[in-house]
C-alpha cells in the first residue's frame, strides 16, 4: 500500500483540476482506500498521471543507425556510470537503450510509443524495447508502402489485403500501424517519390496515396485495432506541403486518424525562400473535425539526427545540408534515411519550424486532440519536453524567444499574436491523458480508480522548466521509480501488443510471395509472442 | 604550483581529464586528492595514484611514466600544465586556453579539436594531432601544436583553424579532410599528404611526394609566410620567406574533392632543381 496525501491532482481523465486529494496504490494499481504502508506527503506538490509519448523513435534499426552515425556526440554528451540500480549508457540525441528509460522515467514520462518498425527488424525492435527499462512500451509496425499489400490494394483485393495487414500487425508484434509517405518510400526504390494523393505510385497500375491512405484508414475500423491510422502525410517538411495535408484529411473519409508531427506538414509558400507557416489552416481542420488527433513534431533550437521512413525527404535533406546520410532499403517494406541536423534560430526555414510546432500546440482550442512530441529526435530531444511546456506556459518567455529570431521572420508565422497559455491541466491532457486515450492503451493517463498506478509528482516551482525537468517523485506501477533526483528503482515494463483477427489462411497465402523476394527464411520473419518479454497481448474481434 | 607524481604506471588506461590547471587551480590539497579517475572501470581517487603536493594554482607539473595517462589538460581555458615523462592520448584535448608543454612523447590525439591555446612536444608524437574525433566535421579550430619530433597519421585531420608545426617527419595522410588552418613541416612528410583538402595551407621545408590531383601552380614568396615566420620565431622555430632565400612552390588541390588547399614546398636558393616528384 502506499497513499499520496495533500497534493494538487491533476487528472483530466476524470475532470479533476488541481483539487487536493489522497491516491491510494495496491498491487501496482488505484484504489479506492486502504491503510498500512508508505505515506508520501505530497503538500504543496502537483501530481500528474505518468507521461505518455505518443510518437517517438527509440528502439530499432533506424535509431541505432543514428547511434552509429553521431559518435561525435557520444563524447560530449551526458553519460550515466554504471551503480547497483544503473546500467552504463549515454544520453545525446540518440540515447541508448538503457538512457532511455532512465531519461524518460527522469521526466516523468512512463509510456512511449515506438512509431516506426518495419516487420524486418520488428525482432530487433523488441529486442531493444525490453531492455529499456521502468517505462511501458507500444510499438507500430510500418505498412503504407509494403509491396505485399500494395499489390493486393493494386488488384482491387481489399479483403485480402486487409487480412495481411492483420497478420503483419501480430507478426511484428504491433499496437497498430504507421503509414510513412504513402506510396512515397515505393517510389524512392526507383529513386521517385509521391506527392500527388491522385497520382499513380510508381510500379503500380492503380494505387495512389490517396487510395493507401482511405484504405488503411478503413482496414484500422474494420480490424477494431485500439489505435486509429498513424499517418505521416506525404510531402514532409516542403514549402508549401499543407495542401497536401488538408487533401489527405479529406482521403480520409471521416475515418479515425492519428496524424503524425503535424509541424513538418503545415508549410505555406512556394519555395525555401519563401515557405511560410500556414498552421492556421491545419488547426482549423482539427477545430472542426473530431476523427482526428495529432502530435505537434515541435522543433527546438540545437543539434540533432533526423531518422524517419521517408527515404526521398531525407536525400533531399542531405542534399541542402550537404552533412552525413544514411540510407537503408528494407527490402520490400520501406526504406529509411538518417541525417544528423542542427536547427538554426538565424535560419529562416528553421525559425519558421520553430514557430510552427508551437502555434500549432497553441491554436488547436482542445488538448484532448494536440499531443506534446518532438518527433524524437526529429525536432529535438524528448529529454528537452520541459523547454517546451515553458514555450507553452509563459507568453512572455514565448516572446522574448521571439525576439531573437530575425525580423523578417515575423511577416511568415503567426506566433507573436497569440497569448494562449496552458493550464496545469492542459498540458497533462497534452502530455498524458491525451496520448493513452488516442493510443486506446488501457488503464494509462488516469489516476482513476483500477488504472495503473503510473504518477508523476513536481515540487511546485515558478520556473517551469526546471519544475518538470526535475520531478521529486516518479512512480511506475505503484513503485517508487525516482525519488529526489535519483533513479531508485529500474523496474522492467511491460509492452502492448494488439491482435487483430486474421483469415488462417493468409500465412499460406504470403509464404511463396514472401518466399519468391525476401532475403531472409519466412519462418524467421514473424516474431512469437513468447519471445516478447512482459507482452500484454489485447485480442480483437472483428468489427461487426 | 601543484605537483603530482605519479605512483605506479597504470596497468590499464588511466582516465585523468580532472588533472587540467583550470580545474585544479580553485581546489585545496585534500580536494585534490579526492579528486576522482577512472583506472579501467575502476572509480580511484587521484591520491591512490599520485603523489600530491601543493594546492591553488594553475600552474600544474606532472611526473611520471604516463604513457597510460589519458586526457591530461582535457578542455583547460587557461594555466600550465608541464609533464616530465611521456603524456597518453587525447593530451590537451578539446583546450580553450592556457599551454602545455611535454618533456617527453606524446600519444595520439593531442589537441583533438582544441580551439585555442599552445601544445608544445619536445618530443615526438602520434597521430591525428589536432583532429577531429571520428563522427565530427571539424578538428581544431584555434591554437598552436608544436612537436619536435616525428609525428603519426592523419596530422591536422579535418583541422578547421590553427598552427600546426611537426619539426622531424610525418606518416601519411597528413591534412587528410583539411578545412583550414596551416600545417608547417619541417621535414617533410611520407604519401598522400594533403588528401581530401577543402581548404587550409601545408607548408613543407622538403620535398613530397604529391597526389595526381595536385596540381604545380607557381613559384612564390607570399607575405602569409613572412608572417608566420614572425609568429613563430619567439617559440623558436626558424621559417625562411626571404627571396633571397629561395623560393616556395605553390601546388593547388585536392582536385578530387574538389578543393581550394594548397601546398607549399621549399625550393632554397642554391638548389634551382625542382625537387618535387610530381605523381
Amino acid at each position: 500500500m502506499l497513499r499520496i496525501t495533500g497534493g494538487k491532482i491533476y487528472d483530466p481523465a476524470s475532470g479533476i483540476n488541481g483539487e487536493i486529494r489522497t491516491l491510494y496504490i495496491e498491487d501496482g494499481r488505484f484504489v479506492a482506500s486502504g491503510e498500512g504502508g508508505r505515506t508520501i506527503d505530497a503538500a504543496g506538490m502537483i501530481v500528474f498521471p505518468g507521461g505518455v509519448d505518443v510518437h517517438t523513435h527509440v528502439a530499432g534499426g533506424a535509431i541505432n543507425f543514428a547511434r552509429a552515425m553521431t559518435p561525435e556526440d557520444h563524447r560530449r554528451t551526458q553519460a550515466f556510470i554504471r551503480s547497483q540500480t544503473r546500467r552504463s549508457g549515454l544520453g545525446g540525441m540518440a540515447p541508448t537503450t538503457f538512457a532511455t528509460g532512465y531519461l524518460y522515467a527522469g521526466m516523468g514520462f512512463t509510456t512511449v510509443n515506438e512509431a516506426a518498425v518495419p516487420v524486418l527488424s520488428a525482432r530487433h525492435t523488441h529486442e531493444e524495447l525490453s531492455d529499456i527499462p521502468i517505462v511501458d512500451k507500444s510499438s507500430l509496425v510500418l505498412m503504407a508502402n509494403n509491396e505485399l499489400l500494395l499489390d493486393q490494394l493494386d488488384a482491387g483485393e481489399y479483403e485480402r489485403a486487409r487480412s495481411i495487414l492483420a497478420w503483419y500487425i501480430r507478426a511484428a508484434g504491433s499496437w497498430g500501424i504507421k503509414a510513412v509517405n504513402p506510396g512515397g518510400v515505393a517510389a524512392w526504390k526507383w529513386g521517385g517519390n509521391a506527392g500527388q494523393l491522385t497520382e499513380t505510385v510508381d510500379g503500380f497500375r492503380h494505387v495512389t496515396p490517396g487510395t493507401i491512405v482511405a484504405s488503411l484508414a478503413r482496414m484500422c475500423h474494420d480490424l477494431n485495432l485500439p489505435h486509429p491510422l498513424h499517418l505521416h502525410c506525404n510531402n514532409l517538411g516542403a514549402p508549401g506541403n499543407v495542401s497536401t495535408t488538408l487533401e489527405t484529411l479529406r482521403h480520409l473519409e471521416g475515418h479515425r486518424a492519428h496524424i503524425a508531427h503535424s509541424q513538418y506538414h503545415a508549410y505555406g509558400g512556394d519555395d525555401w525562400d519563401t515557405m511560410r507557416s500556414a498552421t492556421s489552416d491545419l488547426a482549423d481542420w482539427f477545430n472542426t473535425h473530431d476523427n482526428l488527433t495529432t502530435d505537434a513534431g515541435a522543433v527546438l533550437f540545437g543539434d540533432t539526427v533526423t531518422i524517419t521512413a521517408d527515404g526521398p525527404w531525407q536525400h533531399l535533406l542531405y542534399r541542402l545540408t550537404g552533412r552525413k546520410w544514411g540510407n537503408l532499403d528494407v527490402e520490400n517494406e520501406t526504406g529509411c534515411g538518417i541525417v544528423p541536423y542542427t536547427y538554426r534560430p538565424g535560419h529562416l526555414v528553421n525559425a519558421v519550424q520553430w514557430a510552427a510546432g508551437l502555434e500549432l500546440l497553441l491554436l488547436i482550442e482542445d488538448p484532448w486532440k494536440v499531443f506534446l512530441s518532438t518527433d524524437h529526435p526529429n525536432g529535438g530531444c524528448f529529454w528537452r519536453y520541459p523547454e517546451i511546456l515553458e514555450l507553452l506556459m509563459c507568453a512572455d518567455y514565448r516572446q522574448e524567444c521571439l525576439r531573437q529570431l530575425p525580423d523578417r521572420i515575423r511577416s511568415r508565422i503567426l506566433l507573436p499574436e497569440i497569448d494562449r497559455e496552458y493550464s496545469l491541466y492542459d498540458v497533462a491532457t497534452a502530455m498524458s491523458a491525451g496520448p493513452a486515450q488516442a493510443l486506446g492503451l488501457p488503464r494509462k493517463g488516469s489516476l482513476a480508480v483500477g488504472c495503473d498506478a503510473d504518477v508523476v509528482i513536481y515540487e511546485e516551482d515558478d520556473n517551469i522548466r526546471r519544475m518538470f525537468s526535475h520531478p521529486r517523485y516518479v512512480i511506475k506501477s505503484g513503485e517508487i521509480v525516482i525519488e529526489d533526483g535519483d533513479i531508485r528503482e529500474t523496474p522492467d515494463g511491460r509492452e502492448f501488443l494488439v491482435q487483430p483477427h486474421c483469415d488462417p489462411d493468409t500465412e499460406t497465402f504470403i509464404r511463396p510471395l514472401f518466399e519468391d523476394c525476401y532475403t531472409m527464411s519466412f519462418d524467421n520473419y514473424p516474431v512469437e509472442p513468447h519471445r516478447i518479454p512482459r507482452a500484454e497481448i489485447h485480442h480483437r474481434p472483428a468489427s461487426p | 604550483m601543484i605537483r603530482l607524481t605519479l605512483k605506479r604506471p597504470p596497468a590499464v588506461p588511466l582516465e585523468a581529464e580532472v588533472l587540467s590547471p583550470s580545474l585544479l587551480a580553485g581546489l585545496s590539497h585534500t580536494e585534490i586528492c579526492g579528486l576522482h579517475l577512472y583506472h579501467g572501470k575502476r572509480r580511484m581517487r587521484v591520491d591512490e595514484f599520485f603523489d600530491v603536493e601543493g594546492e591553488r594554482s594553475s600552474t600544474v607539473d606532472i611526473t611520471g611514466d604516463l604513457r597510460r595517462v589519458r586526457w591530461l589538460g582535457r578542455g583547460m581555458t587557461d594555466g600550465t600544465l608541464t609533464i616530465h615523462g611521456s603524456a597518453g592520448m587525447h593530451l590537451g584535448a578539446r583546450m580553450k586556453g592556457g599551454r602545455i608543454e611535454v618533456f617527453g612523447n606524446a600519444d595520439d590525439w593531442v589537441g583533438a579539436e582544441m580551439t585555442n591555446g599552445l601544445v608544445r612536444i619536445h618530443g615526438h608524437a602520434g597521430g591525428q594531432i589536432g583532429g577531429a574525433y571520428r563522427g565530427s566535421l571539424r578538428g581544431m579550430k584555434n591554437g598552436t601544436i608544436i612537436v619536435e619530433g616525428t609525428a603519426g597519421l592523419e596530422v591536422g585531420l579535418r583541422m578547421r583553424r590553427g598552427t600546426i608545426v611537426i619539426g622531424g617527419r610525418v606518416r601519411d595522410f597528413c591534412g587528410l579532410q583539411m578545412k583550414g588552418g596551416t600545417i608547417i613541416l619541417l621535414d617533410g612528410a611520407e604519401i598522400r599528404t594533403g588528401a581530401w583538402m577543402n581548404r587550409g595551407t601545408i607548408l613543407s621545408l622538403r620535398s613530397l611526394k604529391l597526389l595526381p590531383t595536385f596540381r604545380f601552380a607557381c613559384y612564390d614568396n607570399p607575405t602569409f609566410i613572412g608572417v608566420h615566420a614572425r609568429f613563430l620565431k619567439p617559440l623558436g622555430i626558424r621559417l625562411p620567406h626571404a627571396p633571397t632565400e629561395g623560393s616556395w612552390a605553390r601546388y593547388c588541390g585536392d582536385f578530387c574533392v574538389p578543393g581550394k588547399g594548397e601546398i607549399f614546398i621549399w625550393h632554397p636558393a642554391a638548389a634551382p632543381e625542382p625537387a618535387v616528384s610530381e605523381l
